[in-house]
């Protein structure tokens, strides 16, 4: 029996030894590994009371560390914080941080690997660790005018941006919120801001669903620019095609019908020709167009554009792929095709839309960041512009630039008129079930010959005469201050 | 046996000076907590510390006047890991968190409650009149928590817990050590059946069907716990501790390999049914991959954080108090061990295993010094049990194995457990007294005087009943 003892005493030392060997991988010689680890916040929370780089737009920061408490050196601050929340996000001990502030976090923490001789030598030198700085693409005086033209209790969304560099010059929403709530190291203040603001209709403290990448909205009529696109490129239509266009389209293996919009000068004529369709944003033309293509060529063309994809690795926020749905049957593919329905976009991508088609079919990919600087004003990396994808061909995209300046010159865009200078555009209103309000969209580029600055507005929830009144008058006078500059 | 030193000292001094540095290890890490807290050294932390010593010194009183030859590591040992226990957990304590006080009162009913059965039981051999009411009561304690009304429902995916009051508490704790008796009142009465019968097949005898009865026994209970209660830790921990004993009782390894493949079996089959089972299989291969770090319940969260934690505190730890082990769930109770990792080091988490070791090695030296076959089964089958928890639960942080609910002994928060663990260090303490301790040649309390035994004469087994002294002495 005792040697039995003996043998039962050896097997639970062998299981000693295997916990001492496990103990030694984790704490020793695979610790690297695990504190390299993405998911492991210990390092961000480690570093979290640093001074951390600023996020500068127009040479002024919009988020920078200033002297903290005793117990935690530095606190994030935010000025003009309802302006740049979307862009710069949160910082925060207790909720992680998002925007900016979390896709720039390790440069902006000092932690990437391109300032890793700043790091040494910070050290040896004793010196307080310090962060880089992030200098944005943003115009302050356009993101000023963007915001202040969402009046203040409206939901919207304003994006603007140089179709041919892809640069971001503006992008804002409503409502929005102060980041300095979030980013305050008083836990109880914190967490009673951040349920409270998550109350706010509109607010999401999550930028995957919400702000101009984030909030997915039925596109409306603007989705049309689509479908020419798909009836250009299919080589069965061309700029003198004659679009049948009744003023009330049966919708097949279904009930109802899809009509043109009443008040409007559509039903003047029995058939269309592309000009007159989009002059006047007749429903029944492309929606023959999408029966007669099929759902696949509608899909294809949607998603070069952007659609069900990201935008790849400059824009530095997190974002949400727009949608046009799988299986859809005729009656629902006629439907999407005018942009109801289940077709979501965000008003990032019905701007990235409109810069391919300014831009001679080439998308741009959108970008934030001009410039990251190390602490002694270094610049450690430079925006270059890349192209992210082919979207359609240039002179399709030429075609459609035509008629898009026809809208505004003599269709019913033609509030973003600008004068002396030639403007494309094109209006949508996405009606929100039979509530009679509606997602007015407003999205175009001018000047029309040499595209610098593409203007994408949407306002949720309006009536069609504030719609109206909130997005092509507004695109003008954001035309008006990036042309003047 | 070798035997270097024949006559038999008591050793209590030494036990008394070894208490002091187990206070010195409790109280020291109670007094770096709250210095890092900011309250320094209040009165909560004099009053928790001195009652913590009291009951220790009590401890050892009693041990001077009831079983002064009792092994004089076990005790302090124990002081100091639930020392630092206690430490730990109040570390872990937010504001308005009771814990680390809470822990602090069971740790004291528990030593008192050990004391009561040293005192009052004075033999443990006395406990083998127990052998089949410790099977209805363990059977009684595993039936507990699936009771409507007294069962405190799920808690945490599992079924092992009873309300009583305000309290809760689990029932399986105390079911370890009944088993054990019950194994060992059995197995040491029917060793000699089991083993003279048999098929040999190779080089290893296999037992006679109708003898794998109280494997078979286990084995359902063992199943029984696993698919009712839902609780893998325990499931694994009542069989491994049948294994060991029926190990110890026959010499036989074919017992073992017979185990290993039920249990083997019995794993697989309850991973393919059981979504519980095979979320903690799943979430122990696959913790790095994103959708099994980020499910709830049962993702790999809690156990991937501890890794984090343990990383970070690398060789020689974050230091008391400067980790962030507010990042892993339950850092106090299933997680500890992590904590200790964190902010203890590697170093910090290695002197702990060592003090199990030691513990359970004192254990094992207890089994083999003690005449009698009953308190041999019983003392090696508690000490592989603590060995084997630790093992369960410090593996399955590591990730070394799945992660199971099973307590760290002594450390982690949980009343049931300290009470159980305090229990069996009693009884412990009780085998080695008579293992270190002169020969017994008094009769039994209560007992006829029944055939005196002296060390190194072989007896023949008899047949023995259940009631029957214990005096027959097989070494090997």
């Amino acid at each position: 029996m005792n040697q039995a003892i003996r043998s039962s005493w050896m097997a639970a030392v062998a299981l000693f030894a295997l916990i001492f060997g496990a103990i030694s991988y984790v704490q020793v010689i695979g610790a690297d590994d695990l504190n390299d680890n993405p998911w492991n916040q210990r390092a961000v929370l480690a570093s979290f009371c640093n001074e951390r780089g600023s996020i500068i737009v127009g040479g002024k920061p919009v988020a920078e560390s200033v002297p903290g408490t005793e117990s935690c050196a530095f606190q994030r601050k935010y000025n003009q914080p309802e302006l740049y929340a979307g862009v710069t996000g949160y910082f925060s001990k207790f909720f992680g941080s998002t925007g900016l502030e979390q896709s720039m976090g390790e440069t902006l923490a000092g932690n990437s690997d391109q300032l890793f001789l700043d790091r040494m030598s910070q050290m040896f030198l004793g010196n307080e660790p310090k962060g880089a700085s992030v200098e944005l693409t943003l115009d302050p005086e356009i993101q000023k005018l963007a915001f202040d033209l969402i009046p203040d209790g409206q939901r919207g969304s304003i994006v603007v941006t140089n179709p041919r560099t892809g640069a971001i010059l503006a992008m804002v929403s409503k409502p929005s919120y102060d980041p300095n709530l979030i980013a305050t190291h008083d836990r109880a203040a914190a967490d009673a801001n951040y349920n409270e603001l998550n109350q706010v209709p509109g607010i999401n403290l999550n930028q995957n669903v919400s702000g101009p990448t984030g909030n997915l909205l039925s596109p409306g009529s603007v989705f049309k620019l689509i479908d020419t696109a798909a009836a250009l490129n299919s080589g069965k239509y061309n700029k003198d095609s004659e679009l049948p266009n009744p003023s009330s389209l049966p919708l097949p293996g279904s009930s109802a019908s899809l009509p043109n919009y009443a008040g409007g000068n559509c039903n003047v004529r029995e058939t269309a020709t592309f000009v007159f369709a989009l002059e006047q944003s007749c429903n029944t033309p492309f929606a023959s167009i999408a029966l007669d293509l099929g759902q696949d060529a509608i899909r294809d063309q949607a998603q070069k554009f952007g659609f069900g994809e990201t935008f790849g690795d400059q824009l530095k926020l997190q974002q949400a792929k727009s949608i046009f749905p799988e299986d859809l049957d005729q009656a629902q593919l006629a439907q999407s095709s005018v942009g109801q329905r289940d077709v979501k976009a965000t008003p990032l991508q019905i701007n990235m839309m409109t810069a391919a088609i300014a831009n001679g079919g080439v998308q741009m990919k959108p970008n934030l960041v001009e410039t990251v600087r190390a602490p002694d004003l270094r610049v450690i990396s430079e925006l270059r512009p890349e192209a992210l994808r082919t979207s359609t061909t240039q002179p399709i995209a030429a075609q459609i630039t035509e008629w898009m300046t026809s809208a505004v010159d003599n269709g019913i865009a033609k509030g973003a008129a600008v004068s002396g200078v030639k403007v494309a555009g094109k209006t949508g209103t996405a009606e929100l079930g039979d509530s009679g309000l509606n997602n007015s969209w407003f999205t175009g580029f001018a000047p029309a010959n040499d595209p610098q600055v593409a203007v994408t507005i949407v306002m949720e929830g309006v009536d069609v005469l504030s719609g109206a009144q909130l997005t092509s008058p507004n695109a003008k006078k954001i035309f008006e201050a990036v042309l003047n500059k | 046996m070798i035997q270097t030193d024949t006559s038999p000292k008591p050793r209590r001094n030494v036990e008394l000076v070894l208490i002091v540095l187990a206070l010195a290890v409790g109280v020291g890490a109670s007094a770096l907590v709250s210095i890092n807290s900011d309250v320094g050294l209040d009165r909560d932390f004099w009053f928790q510390s001195s009652l913590l010593a009291v009951a220790a010194f009590a401890f050892h009183m009693v041990l001077r006047l009831r079983a002064k030859y009792a092994d004089p590591v076990i005790l302090p040992i124990v002081v100091a890991l639930n020392g630092l226990g206690l430490a730990l957990i109040h570390r872990m304590d937010g504001p308005g968190d009771d814990t680390g006080n809470n822990q602090l009162r069971w740790t004291l009913i528990a030593m008192a409650v050990s004391i009561a059965v040293i005192w009052f039981l004075k033999d443990h051999r006395i406990l083998r009149r127990f052998t089949y009411i410790s099977l209805a009561v363990s059977a009684f304690l595993l039936l507990l928590p699936l009771i409507p009304g007294i069962s405190a429902g799920e808690i945490l995916g599992a079924r092992v817990w009873i309300r009583v009051g305000p309290m809760t508490f689990q029932p399986g704790e105390i079911a370890k050590i009944t088993l054990a008796i019950f194994f060992a009142g059995y197995l040491s009465s029917n060793r000699d059946l089991i083993l003279l019968a048999g098929r040999k097949i190779g080089p290893m005898q296999f037992p006679r069907f109708k003898d794998l009865g109280p494997m078979i026994t286990a084995w359902l209970v063992s199943i029984g716990v696993l698919v009712f209660q839902r609780d893998l830790g325990s499931s694994i921990l009542f069989f491994g501790l049948f294994i060991v004993m029926i190990y110890v009782a026959t010499s036989r390894i074919s017992w073992v390999v017979i185990g290993l493949l039920l249990i083997l079996g019995g794993g697989f089959i309850a991973s393919q049914i059981f979504s519980h089972v095979a979320f903690r299989i799943d979430s122990w291969i696959n913790a790095f991959t994103p959708e099994v770090f980020g499910r709830s319940p049962g993702g790999s969260g809690q156990i991937v954080e501890g890794l984090f934690g343990m990383a970070d505190g690398g060789l020689v730890g974050t230091g008391l108090g400067q980790g962030r082990p507010d990042l892993v769930p339950f850092a106090n109770s299933d997680m500890i061990v992590a904590l200790i990792g964190e902010e203890l080091g590697l170093i910090g988490l290695f002197a702990v295993v060592m003090l199990y070791l030691l513990l359970f090695t004192r254990g094992f030296r207890a089994a083999l010094g003690t005449r009698d076959a009953f308190g041999k089964l019983l003392a090696c089958g508690l000490s592989f049990a603590i060995a084997l928890q630790c093992f369960v639960v410090i593996g399955g942080v590591t990730r070394l194995i799945p992660l199971t609910g099973l307590t760290t002994p002594f450390l982690a928060a949980g009343g049931s457990s300290l009470l159980a663990n305090w229990i069996i260090v009693g009884l412990l303490l009780m085998i080695s007294n008579t293992a270190r301790g002169p020969v017994d040649t008094t009769p039994m309390v209560g007992k006829p005087p029944a055939s005196s035994s002296t060390p190194g004469t072989r007896k023949p087994a008899t047949g023995q009943t259940p009631s029957a002294p214990t005096e027959a002495v097989k070494q090997q």
